[in-house]
C-alpha cells in the first residue's frame, strides 16, 4: 500500500515537472522580451519613421502596415467564415457534400503558412494583378484565417439552445427569419470573439506576406491598398537577421517584438474576457 | 399582425419560399468555398511546379543528395538534404514536446484542481498567440548563446535550436487536443478503476491514458504538423547551410526555410522558381498527410466513445 502511494506521489510530481516546464517557457519568453524591450519604448518609438537606415527612430510605419492588412484580413475572413459556419451549423444535412467540406476545413488550417505565401504570389501578385501590395498580404492572410473563423463561428452557433429555432419557427417564422432573429443575435458575440483570435495570430504571421507585399523599409506611409507597406513582425525579422548592423539595432527588434507581443495579447485578451462575460451570463 | 404579415408577403416582389431557396443557396456557396481552395491550393502548386520538370529529372528531384539552384556549373535539385533536415529538426521537437504535452494534459484533466485548470489554460493559450517570428527571435538572442556556450559550438544555431523553439510551438496543439481526448474517456472507466483500489496515478497511465490513446496519438500528429510546416522559426534559428546535414549541432536548411530564403531572390518564372513552387507542392503533400491521417483518427475515436 505505501509502496503504491509513494509511486503515485512521485508520478504526480513528474506530471507537475512537465507542466512546470511549460509555464517555464512561457515565463522565459515573455520575461525576455518585456525586460529588454521594455526601456526602448517610448512616445517617439511608437509613433516616429525609422532613421539613418532603420538604426535610430521608431517603428511608426510597421505599426500603421499591419492594421491595414488586417483590416483586408478581417474584410475576407469574417463574412465568408461566419457565412461558412451558418451553412455548417443551420442548413448543411449530413451526407457527402458537407464530409468534404468539413475535412477541407481542418485540411486548410494544416497548410503551412508558406504554402499560403506561395498561393498568394501566384493569385493574387501574378494572377490577379494586384501586384505586391497591402491587398495581396492581406487577402493571403485572409485565406489562411478563414478556417479559424469558421471553426470558432460554428462553434458559437452551435452554443445556441435549438429551443430558440423551434420557438421561431413554431410561430411561422421562415429558416431564414429565425436564424436572423433568433440566432445570429445571440451567436455574434461569441463569433467576433473566435474570430479575433484569429486576426490576431494573423496579426503575427510572417511568412505569409513575405512575398506578398511587405517590404525592407518605406519611410512613409502606405497612400493606398495596393502600396507595399511594412509589418511588425517582417520588421522583427529584418531586424534580427537581415540588417547590416544587427547588433546595434538589437533593441529596436526587441521594442518591435514587445509592440507585437503586447498588440496580440491586448486583442487575445479582448476576446477571453468576452467569452467569459458572455458565459456566466448564459449560466445566470 | 397576421394580417400583416399576409400582407407582406403579398407585396413582396418575391415570394418567401424562393427568398429562403435564395439564401439557402447564398451560404451553400459560403461553404463550398473551402472546398475550392483547398482543391484551388493544391492545383495552383501542381501547375506552377508543373514547367521545372521539363529541365529538371523527376528522379533527380526527390532522390538528389544536392541542392545547388544558383551553381555556376551545373545547377542541382535535389531534396534530400532538405527532406532530412524537416524530418531531424521535427523528430527532435517531438521528442521534447511529446512528453511534456501528454504530461501537461494529464496533469490538468485528472490532477489539477478547477481553479488551477481554469488558470492554466488561458496561459497556454498565450503560449499559442505568441507569434513564430518572435520564438525564432528569441532562437537566435536566447537559446543560441546557451546552446553555443553548453556544446562548444562557434553560435548556437542549428537543429537543436530548431527542435528546441519547435517543440515551444507544437506545445499548445498537443496540450489541448490530448486533455479533450483524456476528458472524453467515459467517468464511468475512470470510476470502476477507482473502485477495483487502483490509485489515481494507475488510473491515470494505466486506464485513462491508454484509452485516449488515439485522441493523443492524433494530437501528436497535430502538432507534428504544425511543425513540418512552420517557417519563420526554423528560418531564423537553424543557420540554414543548404547542404546535407551531419549532426544535431550543424546547421540545417528546411523545406519551409528554403522556400523563404530562395523566393526572395529568384526571378519569376525561371526553373529555379518553378522548382520553389515544387517544394511548396512536396511541404503541401507531407502536411496533408499527417494531417488527413491524424484526421482520420480523431473521427474513428470520436465513434467509438459515441
Amino acid at each position: 500500500m505505501k509502496n503504491r502511494k509513494a509511486e503515485e506521489f512521485i508520478g504526480f510530481i513528474i506530471l507537475r515537472i512537465c507542466i512546470g516546464f511549460v509555464l517555464l517557457a512561457l515565463l522565459i519568453i515573455l520575461f525576455d522580451i518585456v525586460k529588454k524591450g521594455l526601456g526602448v519604448i517610448s512616445w517617439e518609438f511608437l509613433t516616429a519613421m525609422p532613421r539613418n537606415g532603420m538604426t535610430e527612430g521608431g517603428i511608426f510605419p510597421a505599426i500603421v502596415g499591419t492594421f491595414f492588412v488586417t483590416v483586408i484580413t478581417a474584410i475576407l475572413s469574417i463574412p465568408l467564415g461566419m457565412g461558412c459556419a451558418i451553412y455548417l451549423n443551420e442548413y448543411a444535412r449530413k451526407g457527402k457534400i458537407t464530409r468534404l467540406i468539413r475535412m477541407s476545413i481542418r485540411n486548410l488550417s494544416g497548410v503551412p503558412s508558406i504554402v499560403y505565401g506561395l498561393f498568394g504570389v501566384v493569385l493574387f501578385v501574378q494572377l490577379m494583378r494586384l501586384d505586391t501590395s497591402i491587398l495581396s498580404a492581406g487577402l493571403t492572410l485572409g485565406l489562411m484565417t478563414l478556417p479559424w473563423t469558421i471553426t470558432a463561428s460554428e462553434e458559437a452557433l452551435k452554443n445556441v439552445p435549438q429551443s430558440y429555432r423551434d420557438g421561431a419557427l413554431a410561430v411561422g417564422a421562415t429558416k431564414w427569419q429565425a436564424i436572423r432573429t433568433n440566432v445570429l443575435p445571440y451567436a455574434i458575440p461569441g463569433m467576433l470573439t473566435g474570430t479575433i483570435l484569429g486576426l490576431s495570430r494573423a496579426a503575427g504571421e510572417t511568412a505569409p506576406i513575405l512575398f506578398t507585399g511587405a517590404a525592407f523599409y518605406i519611410p512613409f506611409l502606405p497612400k493606398s491598398l495596393s502600396d507595399q507597406f511594412m509589418a511588425l513582425p517582417y520588421h522583427l525579422y529584418i531586424m534580427a537577421t537581415q540588417h547590416h548592423a544587427i547588433e546595434k539595432v538589437r533593441p529596436i527588434a526587441y521594442g518591435t517584438a514587445l509592440v507585437l507581443i503586447v498588440l496580440i495579447f491586448c486583442m487575445n485578451f479582448f476576446a477571453i474576457l468576452a467569452r467569459y462575460k458572455l458565459r456566466k451570463v448564459k449560466v445566470e | 399582425m397576421q394580417i400583416s404579415m399576409v400582407n407582406r408577403k403579398r407585396n413582396s416582389w418575391i415570394s418567401n419560399s424562393v427568398k429562403e431557396k435564395l439564401i439557402h443557396g447564398f451560404f451553400f456557396i459560403n461553404g463550398i468555398i473551402s472546398v475550392f481552395v483547398l482543391i484551388g491550393i493544391f492545383a495552383l502548386l501542381v501547375f506552377t511546379s508543373f514547367p521545372a520538370f521539363s529541365e529538371i529529372n523527376m528522379k533527380e528531384f526527390l532522390f538528389g543528395l544536392e541542392w545547388n539552384p544558383t551553381s555556376y556549373v551545373k545547377e542541382v535539385y535535389g531534396i534530400v538534404p532538405m527532406l532530412v533536415s524537416t524530418l531531424m529538426v521535427t523528430l527532435g521537437a517531438l521528442i521534447m514536446a511529446i512528453p511534456l504535452g501528454v504530461g501537461t494534459a494529464a496533469y490538468l484533466s485528472d490532477v489539477a484542481r478547477p481553479s488551477t485548470r481554469e488558470i492554466a489554460k488561458p496561459i497556454i493559450e498565450i503560449l499559442a498567440g505568441i507569434p513564430s517570428v518572435v520564438i525564432g527571435f528569441l532562437g537566435i538572442v536566447l537559446v543560441g548563446p546557451i546552446i553555443a556556450k553548453i556544446f562548444g559550438t562557434h553560435n548556437g544555431l542549428n537543429a537543436l535550436n530548431g527542435s528546441i523553439l519547435l517543440a515551444v510551438m507544437a506545445l499548445p496543439t498537443i496540450i489541448s487536443i490530448s486533455e479533450d481526448a483524456l476528458n472524453n474517456v467515459p467517468n464511468s472507466y475512470n470510476q470502476a478503476s477507482l473502485a477495483l483500489g487502483a490509485t489515481k496515478w494507475q488510473t491515470v497511465i494505466k486506464v485513462k491514458i491508454p484509452a485516449a490513446l488515439s485522441g493523443i496519438i492524433a494530437a501528436c500528429m497535430l502538432g507534428m504538423g504544425r511543425a513540418i510546416g512552420e517557417t519563420m522559426t526554423v528560418l531564423m534559428a537553424t543557420g540554414c547551410a543548404p547542404a546535407m546535414p551531419e549532426s544535431i549541432l550543424g546547421p540545417v536548411r528546411t523545406l519551409t526555410s528554403s522556400i523563404a530564403i530562395e523566393l526572395g531572390e529568384v526571378a519569376y518564372n525561371t526553373t529555379h522558381y518553378y522548382a520553389l513552387f515544387a517544394l511548396g507542392l512536396v511541404l503541401f503533400i507531407i502536411t496533408f498527410l499527417v494531417n488527413m491521417t491524424s484526421d482520420i483518427i480523431l473521427h474513428k475515436y470520436e465513434k467509438v466513445n459515441r
